[in-house]
């Protein structure tokens, strides 16, 4: 295949970015996204020119590292599909595809196509779990847990907090991925006994954090690469309303 | 960390989601009342009679306004702090996301658009009516402050404004079309079971409320003057 | 030096409680000026920090990641085992217990091996206690399934993606000490060196991924959880940031490095197809459960299919070889990963390979889906199957899959006693950076079980014990010689590196290292080749300080931490090679052509190599010696396993 790309390419977090073009040949078909950039990147170390930087691991969908905004769709335009998971067959031969980092004021850059998404960690620091320590829990069937709600808390702690839902969101609101969160544990007896303090700590936390409100535009859901489902937000909603009702956590 | 006083933006989110959800009743109740003016013209004036400027209506009234300026106000606080969390550099490429209405990602447009419309339709309506009652002045054009359907038949008598009118209601219905679901989403009633019923519902009460209003400018700018009474 | 394996005294059932019971404590007050660093953050590296903070101890955490929480632990699928019984199928902690050391090939401790079996079961409450969200049943509880041919449903799940619930869980506990003060986490840190002070592990060189600046950080004891080095390998199913570096200079500066050559080749991962690949996706073993592997009988039939004129649907039932319900009657389709994994590489070498390369053979569906349904087979297999058309672009439902084994976990790793110190005072090693339980072939779902029993449940406790006596000791300054010398060290091996500006990539050098081992010490060994292999990595790596091409750039460089950790690979591929050419027996995921039965089973030599290899570093220019801990077992009859 023959590829011409537009690259984001930015120095560091205070330079000015720019978009550079590459043209690639004989790219194999079967290769994945970021193969197809390794290749680009190969040739460039041997041009001595910088690589591109960006972020990956796994390469197989699932550790959440990679991601780029690839033709205007985070993780490209297909369905519940990481960057790692698409492959150049999707693309057609001579296509141009431009490729940008996400873009979020929560999301700083550091390099090229790399951003900084720690603050979605410093939104699970603030509640995102359930507080026991190590040791002195009960026998694990002690509390039968209904299936439908196990299932629907698995559904939601699916989340590979990625941050497309940032990304593609045009209020750069982490309500997706903060009610994933909110979700899988209020769906559990073992988690509904702090879902209060949890549900109102984490919405804090994110508003602190710089993140824009939602607009339930459900952008987000339609580009999670693991199908988070907007009810989630709705969950949240009710249980932060009853929350501030009934226990508002102290300033 | 950014750190941002006062409410929270769920209850930002809530405050929106309650005063449109008034808004979108007092459409219903208002739109249902316009549908009277076309069975009845007597009854149509009863009604503008039953309201006019008694205290209820007033109070109403006050009420409404300021739903409606609150509902502005956040529109705006809430729309500059997300484009403000886009950060200074926008996409390049951008593409609509599948299953994303236009509406919902433009409600802040479409809302300055149908409040426009209605700042003519106070003009055309309301100014002329309960604001004259209060004042006590009776309108230039001489028709009684509650002969509602007199009013009716003379503003839409006029092409431009129908058309005006029609458009007006248009993007009040892509504004209902993601409103209503929203505000459903908003106070939390939504949930994997009823999430699809809840957006048709939005679009259908959103395509209700329109016809209702569009029905009686229709009627009024080419039905009745071809009818022989 | 000699190895100490600090057994405790007892019997078997009975040496982790006594341990407990007598082991040196840290009161609370002394724990406060106690500094613990954790290097990785897996299941194991995430739960020993959680458990040192909520003990009280100050915790610095380091991941090469943007973010703890995406650590490989993440891409786990199958399960975790634990001895639960719950569905009250004959399972208990001694037979949990037995499996592991029968099915690691009677190569691993059995002192640890029971305290893992022991601990299983606290692992699984404590998860269900973070609200991971695990598999259950109508009534509410908590569901098992079987896996990897074990005779006992002890695995407990959730969906296909068990690796990832239960790290969320750890990383969420360890969240919950970030918050409260008493961990504090480094992202985008890669450790390149210990620091050693008067013979005891006090601290690490750790290198800033993004500024490029090289940090000194101190402590009272260091624990290494940075996971295997199965990339030394080039392709395997392990991240593109896994890497050995950290035990590797571990292993540099005195802690032993045990049983290198034991590594794990995975029967069920996708073909390569191309040398642009960077990494092998792997299919959850259970896969196995219902789908049947086979190649064509006909060697024609198998070119044709390479060439592609013909289709693995135009293969008549007759004319498929079921290769493995042939060879192993008793076992079938779910005979232990090592065994699968041999015997499709012997078909393919035999010439009945498939794929346009000819490493592949089919797993086919076709049976399951006319005895289940296509619905059911839907429900269990669903998103690998969809995973599986993403990757492949064919639909399994009607074209077979085709699998070929590749590297997935290494067995191997430091040498570590009783409490997971390495020999090294205040080295500890955790997880899969550890020998210690897995023998010569880990076991199915045994992976989580482990990382997690060394974070939670053995750590907390030893590492007291060590600190016990450090209490007098005060917190470190990294102005000290040592660390000025340990970071001069890494200062000038970075410097060696961008001096070489030579004209091959590092991603080049890494294949070739790839193909040599895969090669010589992959799934079947022999002694012509691994010495051909020792003889070929020492020139690759001389050809790698000759001519690597690492560009020189001020803050992040991708090139060069690529770089760094493939010189580490250079220099451990070596090490694998000596120690399977050593090692003249075969044994779990150890396979010497050499030594084996006529009909090509395993041939393990417990007379002689009933023993871990430990090696210790003497030189870049000289040889490793190597130390050998016997093994006893006092509670397990050995035999020779058999699956047919």
């Amino acid at each position: 295949m023959k590829l011409t790309l537009k690259v984001w390419r930015q120095k560091d977090n205070k330079s000015k970015g720019k978009f550079v073009e590459y043209h690639l040949d004989n790219v194999p078909k079967e290769a994945s996204f970021l193969e197809m950039l390794d290749i680009l990147n190969e040739q460039l170390v041997m041009k001595g020119e910088d690589p591109v930087t960006f972020d990956h691991d796994c390469r197989e969908g699932i550790c959440g590292t990679c991601g780029l905004y690839i033709n205007g769709h985070p993780h490209g335009k297909f369905k519940n599909t990481t960057t790692c998971q698409l492959h150049m067959r999707k693309f057609a031969d001579g296509a141009t595809i431009t490729v940008e980092p996400w873009r979020s004021a929560a999301f700083p850059i550091i390099k090229d196509l790399m951003v900084d998404r720690s603050s979605l960690d410093k939104l699970i620091q603030s509640g995102g779990y359930v507080s026991v320590r190590t040791g002195g829990v009960p026998d694990a069937n002690t509390i039968p847990v209904n299936k439908h709600c196990a299932d629907l808390s698995m559904d939601a702690a699916a989340c590979i907090g990625c941050g497309a839902c940032v990304a593609t969101c045009k209020n750069g609101s982490a309500m997706l991925f903060v009610s994933a969160k909110v979700s899988q544990l209020a769906l559990l007896p073992q988690g509904q006994v702090e879902a209060r303090d949890r549900v109102q700590k984490m919405v804090a936390r994110m508003d602190e954090l710089g993140f824009g409100n939602c607009s339930n535009t459900f952008a987000c859901e339609a580009e999670c690469p693991k199908g988070i489902s907007v009810t989630n937000i709705a969950r949240m909603n009710r249980q932060f309303l009853a929350a501030k009702i009934a226990e508002p956590l102290k300033k | 960390m950014k750190n941002r006083k006062g409410l929270s933006s769920i209850t930002k989110k809530l405050i929106m989601a309650i005063t449109g959800g008034c808004l979108v009743f007092f459409l219903l109740f208002h739109g249902s009342m316009n549908v009277v003016s076309i069975i009845s013209e007597s009854g149509y004036n009863w009604i503008c009679e039953f309201l006019g400027a008694n205290w209820y209506a007033v109070v109403g009234t006050i009420g409404l306004a300021a739903m409606v300026v609150i509902h502005f106000v956040y529109a705006f606080i809430l729309s500059f702090q997300n484009y403000r969390a886009r950060g200074n550099q926008r996409y390049a490429v951008t593409e609509r996301q599948d299953g994303v209405s236009w509406a919902s990602k433009n409600m802040l447009v479409i809302g300055v658009i149908v409040i426009i419309g209605l700042g003519l339709h106070l003009y055309a309506f309301w100014a002329k009516m309960q604001l004259a009652e209060l004042q006590g002045v009776a309108p230039s054009d001489g028709l009684s402050p509650v002969d509602g359907v007199g009013r009716i038949k003379m503003v839409f008598g006029n092409t431009y404004f129908s058309i005006m009118y029609l458009l007006w209601l248009a993007f009040l219905w892509f504004h209902l079309s993601h409103g209503i679901a929203s505000v459903m989403q908003s106070i939390g009633w939504n949930n994997h079971v009823w999430k699809r019923r809840i957006e048709w519902l939005g679009k259908f009460f959103a395509i209700v409320i329109v016809a209702m209003f569009a029905s009686v400018v229709l009627y009024y700018w080419l039905i009745f003057p071809n009818l022989n009474v | 030096m000699e190895l100490n394996s600090r057994i405790p005294e007892g019997p078997l059932t009975e040496k982790w409680t006594n341990y407990k019971a007598s082991q040196k404590l840290v009161n609370p007050a002394n724990k406060r000026k106690l500094d613990i660093i954790v290097i990785g953050t897996g299941l194991a590296g995430a739960s020993a920090a959680a458990s040192f903070g909520e003990m009280g101890f100050n915790v610095k955490v380091f991941c090469i990641q943007d973010s703890p929480r995406r650590a490989h632990s993440i891409a786990a699928q199958g399960g975790i085992n634990a001895a639960k019984n719950y569905p009250n199928d004959g399972d208990s902690v001694w037979r949990l217990f037995h499996d592991t050391v029968k099915g690691g090939d009677y190569r691993a401790r059995e002192a640890n091996v029971y305290r893992l079996a022991e601990v299983s079961n606290n692992i699984i409450d404590q998860c269900v206690a973070q609200g991971v969200p695990f598999a259950r049943e109508y009534g509410g509880l908590l569901a098992n399934r079987s896996f990897g041919g074990a005779q006992v449903s002890r695995t407990f799940y959730a969906k296909g993606q068990t690796g990832q619930q239960l790290l969320l869980g750890a990383y969420g506990a360890m969240s919950k000490e970030i918050e409260r003060g008493t961990v504090k986490m480094y992202a985008r840190r890669e450790m390149l060196d210990v620091v050693i002070v008067d013979g005891r592990a006090r601290g690490v060189i750790v290198r800033n991924l993004v500024t490029g600046e090289l940090e000194r950080h101190a402590a009272h004891a260091v624990v290494i959880a940075s996971g295997g080095y199965g990339r030394v390998f080039f392709l395997s199913t392990n991240a593109m940031s896994s890497n050995g570096s950290a035990a590797w200079h571990a292993y540099k500066r005195g802690a032993m490095m045990a049983n290198p050559c034991f590594t794990q080749i995975h029967p069920t991962c996708i073909p390569v197809h191309g040398d642009y690949q960077s990494k092998l996706t792997l299919m959850s073993e259970s896969l196995r459960n219902d789908g049947r592997i086979w190649v064509p009988k006909d060697e024609k039939k198998a070119a044709l299919l390479r060439e592609g004129k013909m289709k693995a649907t135009d293969i008549p039932e007759e004319e498929k070889d079921y290769y493995l319900e042939r060879r192993y009657p008793a076992f079938g389709n779910l005979v232990p990963r090592d065994v699968a994994s041999r015997a499709g590489k012997e078909r393919c070498d035999a010439g009945y390979g498939v794929n346009n390369t000819g490493r592949a053979v089919y797993l086919d569906f076709k049976e399951a889906i006319q005895r289940l349904g296509r619905k059911a087979v839907e429900e269990k297999y669903g998103n690998l199957f969809e995973m599986y058309e993403r990757i492949v672009d064919e639909n399994p439902y009607v074209t077979p899959m085709m699998i070929y084994p590749a590297v997935h976990y290494t067995m191997g790793g430091l040498w570590v006693d009783y409490e997971l110190q390495t020999t090294v005072k205040g080295l500890f090693a955790a997880g899969e950076a550890n020998f210690s339980d897995h023998g010569a072939n880990r076991l199915g779902a045994s992976a989580l079980m482990q990382g997690l029993s060394d974070g939670y449940f053995v750590l907390p406790y030893t590492m007291q014990n060590y600190l016990a006596d450090q209490i007098g000791v005060p917190r470190f300054s990294t102005d000290l010689p040592e660390f000025e010398q340990a970071e001069k060290e890494v200062r000038e091996r970075i410097e060696k590196i961008l001096n070489v500006n030579g004209t091959e990539t590092v991603d080049s050098i890494h294949k070739r290292l790839g193909h040599i081992m895969w090669e010589y010490v992959g799934m079947s060994r022999t002694k012509e080749g691994l010495e051909k292999a020792i003889e070929e990595i020492k020139k690759l790596r001389a050809e790698f300080w000759r001519n690597v091409k690492v560009p020189r750039r001020e803050g992040m460089n991708n090139e060069l931490e690529k770089a760094l950790r493939v010189a580490d690979f250079l220099e451990m591929g070596e090490l694998m090679a000596r120690d399977a050419l050593m090692r003249n027996e075969s044994c779990g995921g150890h396979f010497r052509a050499e030594y084996q039965t006529p009909d090509g089973e395993a041939m393990r030599d417990d007379t002689n190599y009933s023993f871990v290899a430990a090696y210790e570093f003497k030189g870049d220019d000289n040889e490793p010696v190597l130390h050998k801990e016997e093994l006893k077992f006092e509670n397990v009859e050995v035999k020779q396993r058999n699956y047919k």
